[in-house]
């Protein structure tokens, strides 16, 4: 009998390992086929031929992953280990984060192709680079600031038992970052699937691209009004969304689980069927083993560089003839400011040859529209979601259900929603101006509930007992129990739903049906209709008011209620 | 002990640390240090939080670089961390993600071996600690004494010539302290340990008696060796013996009478202003004030005695008896605490009495609070920044100790009613 369980599950647990890496293979090969620029691959509108779609979508996302992954390993360790880099590194991050994705999707895409011209490598490359824009920032600054944070005894220890920078990196930082980093790549793959679909289909000037996938089944759909195509997009989008969680972001949360640095039990712990069937299959462990050890022997090697008594006496010799600190400091500034002044410099020249100071009025008046609008369809996702989120959050049973629908949401790419909307706005004749903007914040609505339901789950029960035992009135029980309780949560998820509102209002506040277009103007319509003309010096235009309002609204509005958050709830 | 033929495991000499201020000037925390641990010597470090111990022995370590002075490790310059020195510490600093066995496998991954024998040697010092049967368990899942066990064998597995301990039974309750303490006691005693010489850090008296062959009190402000006492008794010793008592009462004497001299002598510098104040609650003065004035002690105790009777360690009593000393409700002299007469009145007082007086207490003997009361009487708005004090403070404290001292002052301020302060805004003002 338990023969029989034995072997039933290793046979899944393989099944599960080779047919991942089958399809992955496939994907893989068809994505190095030749394409011919000027002529799009048709798309098929089939739902036989979307699981195919749907995998290639899902291979986009994971070698977006992967590639985040190396990005956030080097840029981040430079920036936490080097003051001097991290003078230029931080900053950087900083802006490339509010800088609209789908905004430059149209450099990078020709920039792409001219790469790999004639072959469908340059494309795939730039969808995968928009996705890796969408997922890297916040994962390399999680990673950064684990750095920064790894406890000092722990450090002290690792010291001095010698272990080498490459050990440390291995035994001590990589684990210690692992909670953080883990819950990032889940926000961020959550963030990612609006973007994969977004960057399958993109026309820039006459270059118009489709690469097969679930992003470009839907613009096909679109073009031929096919609302029962969109209909399987949908199901197939969902499926492939639930399979990542169930196969991929559980385990891993599951497997992370170790990593948490507190020494205490976790109240619960995470589970995951896929990781208890790995870890209890014979056959999974023993197909595992060697790369484990081989991993083991990798992450403690020393990997030191050759030092030699003569080495060290040099580089001792040279630090007493080196400059003062603080002169290579000004320096290194005077390097960076010298650079950024002379690309400024190069970008005015390119864009001020076609643009006038109408255009830079046009392109703010626009953007003093959209944002308007981010912040009014915050307001009133705030109003709706956080009194459900606490209602939900207070009901642990409740929660249990809701939180993961919630999070389900939140990830899945609002967008394949849109053509719908659309049609119903079609269907009726509504005025654009006012039912399209509501599509900006469909996707990420969710962010601010799942966060309040957080929240609120996550208030002490003791504070809650007293508030009740106290008989405090409803208004004051919100105002001085609940609200300040959920706060720090709220912001964090309302600033991921303003985040994402801006990205999407560029494909939002413009869109077709058919031969039907609609346009709510605004600083998204006005970014989605240079890129189909090709206009690149009134795309960057528009990006960079963009990036200035997003970075604005960040410093003026997020940032101040972030630290009150911070300072009020603190007890210590 | 020390035969000519004896060469010290590890000498340090006229170590001077200094760190830098957020002015950017350098504040000294320690100051012209000679120390040197001979072979068979467990050296004891004693003294308060803030003396600068744990710096002293990371620079032993080679985790820190002093600014001047030299570390002569086996007669030769240490150079950061080197081969045979190992690191117990407070906190353990485990790898929570890594088991047993992995964790004390680390000790040995500077030296290259092969997987195997690591193994076997790893293996060996969990025996030898006392934690066989443990080695696949993580350590979230041991007490608190199973994790300074593998903290102990993580350092003995790479057989250590010297061993230092920073504090490493303070994070424990008394009993799984105390058979630590016994248990390597005696694997030392009984020569089991190819370890040679031994630093202890620590602020636990009885600690330091029943273990060190020599112990240092450190002085502070900055870090200086005040007294060298050497502990002559056999091992194993006797806490309850009288020669045991003695030398205890002996450290307990130059710790209290430390206290004493350096209220005279800050009272005088930069007007009292930037004395350092202990941050002790009220309550726990209070408290402590209540204790002393009931039986069995009537306003006069043996600060030894009345410590160990309130389950109290050095590191707590000494800033309350200092507290009470700089308000002179106490007295202390020759490890003697004893109530004054204002003690023996707040005592019996009820609140309000007690508020009273702390207050007269307070503007007398504390200068900065009367100075934070008078800039707050003078000025129109009655509101002063924090950062004001601050700034007054840090040209002569370190940045740790004037957050300590303006916590001190803020707290007293408070119940005293002479001032309020806002944390959100950090500004004092006037309470009337």
């Amino acid at each position: 009998m338990l023969r029989g369980w034995q072997s039933w599950r290793d046979a899944v647990a393989v099944l599960l390992v080779f047919g991942v890496m089958i399809l992955i293979g496939t994907g893989a090969h068809q994505a190095l086929s030749p394409f011919i620029a000027s002529r799009p691959t048709p798309i098929s509108l089939s739902p036989a031929a979307l699981p195919m779609y749907t995998l290639r979508t899902v291979l986009r996302m994971l070698a977006a992953m992967l590639a985040s992954l190396l990005f956030t390993f080097s840029y981040a360790t430079l920036a936490a280990k080097s003051r001097r880099a991290e003078m230029l590194l931080i900053p950087l991050l900083d802006a490339l984060q509010s800088v609209p994705i789908l905004g430059y999707l149209s450099f990078t895409v020709v920039f792409f192709v001219a790469l790999f011209p004639g072959r469908l490598l340059g494309p795939e490359l730039a969808a995968v680079f928009a996705i890796f824009t969408s997922q890297a920032w916040n994962m390399a600054f999680s990673f950064y600031q684990s750095l920064r944070t790894v406890p000092t005894d722990l450090n002290d220890a690792s010291r001095s038992i010698r272990s080498s920078a490459w050990q440390r990196f291995w035994n001590l930082e990589v684990p210690f970052a692992m909670p953080g980093l883990i819950w990032n790549m889940m926000m961020s793959m959550s963030g990612g699937w609006f973007f994969v679909v977004a960057s399958e289909a993109i026309s820039v000037g006459n270059l118009q691209i489709a690469l097969p996938g679930v992003g470009s089944y839907v613009a096909r759909a679109i073009e031929v009004r096919d609302l029962s195509a969109v209909g399987w997009a949908i199901l197939a989008m969902s499926v492939a969304i639930l399979l990542y969680d169930q196969l991929l972001f559980r385990p891993l949360v599951a497997w992370a689980d170790k990593f948490r640095s507190e020494l205490t039990a976790a109240p619960v712990v995470p589970r995951s069927w896929v990781l208890d069937l790995f870890r209890r299959s014979s056959l999974v462990g023993l197909l595992y083993k060697p790369f484990a050890a081989g991993w083991k022997r990798l992450t403690s090697a020393r990997l030191v560089w050759p030092s030699s008594a003569r080495l060290q006496s040099l580089v001792r010799a040279m630090a007493h003839y080196a400059l003062p600190s603080r002169v290579v400091d000004r320096l290194w500034l005077a390097v960076i400011v010298t650079v950024v002044a002379y690309l400024g410099w190069q970008l005015t020249r390119f864009v001020g040859a076609s643009l006038s100071w109408l255009d830079l009025r046009i392109a703010a008046a626009n953007g003093a529209l959209t944002l308007l609008r981010v912040m009014g369809l915050v307001a009133i996702a705030t109003v709706v979601w956080v009194p459900i989120g606490v209602a939900v959050g207070l009901r642990p049973a409740l929660t249990a259900r809701i939180q993961p629908i919630a999070q389900f949401l939140a990830a899945f790419p609002a967008n394949l929603f849109f053509p719908a909307v659309v049609f119903l706005i079609v269907r009726f004749a509504l005025a654009p101006t006012i039912w399209l903007p509501p599509l900006m914040i469909l996707g990420t609505q969710w962010y601010i509930l799942f966060n309040v339901i957080a929240g609120a789950s996550a208030f002490p029960t003791d504070l809650r007992e007293a508030a009740a035992s106290f008989r405090i009135g409803r208004p004051k029980w919100w105002r001085q129990v609940m609200l300040p309780g959920i706060f720090p949560y709220y912001v964090t998820g309302a600033i991921t739903a303003a985040g994402g509102a801006w990205n999407a209002s560029i494909v939002s506040e413009a869109v077709s049906w058919g031969t039907t277009k609609l346009d709510a103007g605004g600083l998204g319509a006005y970014i989605a209709q240079m890129t189909a003309a090709g206009d690149y010096p009134r795309i960057a235009l528009g990006v960079a008011v963009m990036s200035s309002l997003v970075i604005a609204m960040n410093r003026l509005l997020w940032r101040p209620l972030y630290l009150i958050a911070e300072r009020r709830t603190r007890l210590d | 002990m020390t035969e000519p033929l004896n060469a010290p495991v590890i000498d340090l000499r006229q170590i001077c640390k200094a760190f830098a201020k957020p002015t950017g000037e350098p504040l000294p925390v320690l100051l012209n240090i000679d120390l040197s641990i001979t072979d068979g010597e467990i050296l004891g470090l004693l003294g308060r939080s803030g003396s600068g111990k744990s710096t002293l022995l990371r620079i032993a370590g080679g985790l820190i670089e002093p600014t001047s002075g030299q570390v002569l490790y086996r007669g030769a310059p240490l150079r950061g961390p080197a081969e045979g020195i190992a690191i117990v510490f407070q906190t353990f600093a485990l790898y929570p993600w890594l088991t047993v066995l992995d964790n004390v496998v680390l000790g040995l991954d500077a030296l290259e071996l092969p997987r195997a024998e690591a193994l076997r040697r790893a293996m060996a010092a969990i025996d030898r600690i006392g934690l066989d049967g443990f080695q696949s368990a993580y350590p979230r899942e041991l007490s608190g004494g199973m994790r300074q066990r593998v903290g102990f064998a993580r350092a003995l597995v790479s057989d250590p010539t010297l061993l230092l301990m920073d504090e490493p039974f303070s994070a424990l309750d008394v009993l799984t302290a105390e058979t630590l303490r016994t248990d390597f006691l005696d694997l030392w005693t009984a020569h089991e340990l190819p370890t040679k010489a031994v630093m202890l850090v620590t602020h636990n008296i009885e600690e330091a008696v029943l273990m060190c062959d020599r112990i240092l009190v450190l002085g502070s402000g900055p870090g200086h060796i005040a007294a060298e006492i050497r502990v002559p008794l056999p091992q194993p010793r006797d806490r309850l013996g009288a020669e045991f008592h003695a030398v205890v009462d002996e450290i307990y004497g130059i710790l209290t009478a430390r206290i004493t001299a350096n209220a005279g002598m800050q009272g005088q510098a930069h007007g009292g202003l930037v004395e350092f104040l202990p941050p002790v609650s009220t309550n726990r003065l209070g408290g402590f004030i209540e204790a002393l004035a009931a039986a069995p002690y009537d306003g006069h105790a043996a600060v030894a005695i009345i410590a160990a009777s309130l389950g109290l360690e050095i590191n707590d009593l000494l800033p309350i008896a200092e507290a009470l000393q700089r308000l002179e409700f106490a007295d202390l002299k020759d490890a003697t605490i004893t109530l004054t007469a204002a003690g023996k009145l707040f005592a019996r007082a009820d609140t309000e009495e007690r508020k009273r007086l702390f207050r007269e207490h307070l503007l007398h003997f504390v200068p900065l609070v009367a100075h934070i009361r008078h800039i707050l009487e003078e000025r129109d708005s009655h509101q002063a920044p924090r950062e004001r004090f601050e700034f007054e403070l840090q040209d002569h404290l370190n940045s740790g100790d004037t957050q300590k001292t303006l916590l001190a002052a803020i707290g007293w301020g408070r119940y005293a009613e002479l001032f309020g302060y806002d944390d959100q805004t950090r500004t004092f003002t006037l309470d009337r």
